[in-house]
């Protein structure tokens, strides 16, 4: 499959500050993302996601190494014709109204004035701010702005979308919307690109993810690879058993948690589950449920967050 | 058509910034500038008063060119709306030109509603106006466009209130540039030379924009010089929007 994105050791050097302290932003980045894929892009705080999106919409210039969007030099005018962009907690002319900034991009795209009504309606109505259609962006909450800053990312009828924290803002409602609406719009053929700390949006959506270490790609795999179940890892739920028993439990299993009324039990091995699920009966109590661990996207992220943390 | 909706929406920004406001001071200027000097001969007065009025519409024109040029690129910039602007498909130096058109789009209506103020006063003071009137006019505009392009291309760098300052500086200094040839000539000292020789020719000469005195006096404006000002002024508008452009160009947009 063609490759829409190709980073090539990417390198970004901020320089700043009245000491001009350096800021390594990225230090050598490669990734590629192919076609109609949805690709979250994740990383702590500070890791370059937004400096790595910048470059590649052509408003920052890299230090170093390659940045290409379908096949041409980030920024380049063809590029940005087939590309829509939703900026982190994006900003827009205060003055302006819902419909008249929409107006106002579908111009910078020359969608013709005939079209361009029916266009931004049809904007206004994918996000569900009809009934901000006239409200000035002054006025407007900041899901809505971010509603906003996704409709305008389509404008152009994009091949490919790089969203920057697409869900941040949003109600569960809109985070709910905003994924259907990824969703459709990878159906239909689109390359989605986005970073987000919200990993459960990212789990439930993703393709592929990558995580961004302090400008460094650290891992890069295929959603259903990370989230295959744990051979021999189990989770359990008991009620109605004694002290007695949650002691006897406590030396077989990994870990025992009481919330409310119930132990939650990790268990490793079978030979282990066997063992618990006898300790629970025979003191009387209920084995109400049982299954496989499955690592989650969160557990997958915290290990490679890990090492860094231990450095510190 | 996409510089264009880039134009059309800075006017529109500068509209609701409340730039008009300007237009009431001119306004109270005329009219309490009539009433003032009335008690002088009606001839005299009516010198006063076009000078007066050809005065305000140079400040506060120059007025808008430094506080909105300034701060025309940095503002996209601090508050991030250039973002979703220049990821769509246009050129940086679109945006710019766009810009810029767009200011000088304001600066030519308000100027065009103060010469309507301007002329009415005239008028009801019982003098009449010429067409020499309005090429001085046209003139202030021409400078004020070549001011709002050193706006530009100052704060394409530097912070609004620096800009502002080199601005006015180059403003001040671009109308005295003849007197610093002048006597940069008569020192013995060649560094001084030099120097005068480089400001002379790298600052623009502004007043070559300025025919304020044949107006009010009623000398006639020489039509050669006053052609050659206006190409002058242009040229020099264009290498402004021009190097503006190719800095612009290259800027990190963080
Ligand atoms: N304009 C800037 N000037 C100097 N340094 C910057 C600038 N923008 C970002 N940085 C630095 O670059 C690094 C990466 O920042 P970036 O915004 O790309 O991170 P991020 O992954 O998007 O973080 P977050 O999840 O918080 O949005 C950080 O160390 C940050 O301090
Ligand atoms: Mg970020």
């Amino acid at each position: 499959m063609r490759s829409v994105i190709e980073i090539e050791g990417l390198e970004k050097v901020y320089r700043s500050g009245v000491r001009r302290r350096n800021i390594h932003a990225l230090d050598g980045l490669d990734l590629s993302v192919a076609e109609n894929e949805i690709f979250g892009f994740l990383g702590p705080n500070g890791a370059g996601k937004t400096t790595t999106l910048k470059i590649l919409t052509g408003l920052l210039f890299q230090t170093s190494g390659t940045a290409r969007v379908l096949g041409k030099a980030a920024g380049d005018l063809s590029t940005k014709a087939q590309m829509g962009f939703l900026p982190e907690s994006p900003h827009f002319y205060e003055y302006l109204t819902s419909r008249e900034l929409l107006d106002f991009y579908c111009r910078l795209f020359r969608i013709h004035k005939a079209s361009r009504r029916k266009k931004v309606d049809e904007l206004l109505a994918s996000v569900g701010l009809e009934h901000a259609a006239d409200l000035r962006v002054r006025k407007h909450s900041q899901g809505m702005k971010q509603r906003l800053g996704i409709a305008q990312s389509l404008v152009g009828n994009p091949k490919v979308l790089l969203l920057d924290e697409p869900m941040s803002g949003l109600d569960p409602m809109g985070r709910r919307q905003i994924r259907e609406m990824i969703r459709k719009l990878a159906s239909d053929g689109m390359t989605i690109f986005f970073s987000s700390h919200i990993l459960s949006d990212a789990e439930l959506l993703c393709d592929r993810v990558g995580i961004l270490v302090k400008g460094r790609l650290v891992d890069v795999g295929k959603m259903a690879d990370i989230l295959k179940p744990r051979m021999g890892l189990f989770e359990a739920i008991a009620s109605g058993v004694d002290g007695a028993c949650r002691e006897r439990l406590e030396g077989i299993c990994k870990r025992v948690a009481l919330r409310d009324d119930r132990l939650h039990l990790e268990i490793s091995g079978e030979d282990n589950l066997r063992e618990a699920e006898r300790a629970i009966i025979e003191a009387g109590g209920v084995l109400d449920s049982l299954s496989r661990m499955r690592t989650t996207l969160e557990d997958h992220f915290m290990e490679f967050l890990k090492p860094d943390e231990a450095a510190k | 058509m996409r510089t264009w909706a880039l134009c059309l929406n800075t006017f529109r920004e500068t509209v609701r910034d409340k730039v008009f406001l300007v237009l009431v001071v001119f306004a109270l200027v005329m009219i309490m500038s009539s009433r003032i000097f009335s008690f002088l001969s009606v001839g005299l007065e009516l010198k006063i008063v076009m000078d007066l009025g050809l005065g305000s519409i140079s400040v506060f024109s120059l007025l808008i060119a430094l506080f909105v040029g300034t701060t025309l690129v940095h503002k996209e910039i601090d508050k991030r709306t250039v973002y979703t602007i220049v990821s769509k498909p246009i050129r940086r130096y679109q945006f710019i030109i766009g810009k810029y058109a767009g200011l000088n789009m304001t600066i030519l209506v308000n100027m065009a509603i103060m010469t309507g103020f301007f002329y009415l006063s005239i008028w009801l003071m019982g003098g009449s106006w010429s067409l020499d009137l309005g090429l001085c006019i046209l003139l202030i505009y021409v400078e004020i466009m070549l001011v709002t392009g050193l706006a530009l291309l100052f704060s394409t760098f530097a912070s609004p209130t620096l800009s502002a300052v080199f601005t006015f500086l180059t403003y001040v200094l671009g109308h005295l540039s003849s007197d610093l040839k002048f006597f940069s000539e008569q020192s013995e000292n060649i560094i001084v030379n030099i120097f005068g020789k480089v400001f002379y020719y790298l600052l623009p000469n502004l007043s070559k924009f300025n025919f304020k005195n044949e107006v009010v006096h009623g000398f006639a404006i020489p039509m050669d010089s006053l052609f050659y000002s206006i190409v002058y002024g242009l040229l020099y508008c264009a290498l402004l929007v021009i190097v503006s452009s190719l800095i612009f160009e290259r800027k990190n947009l963080r």
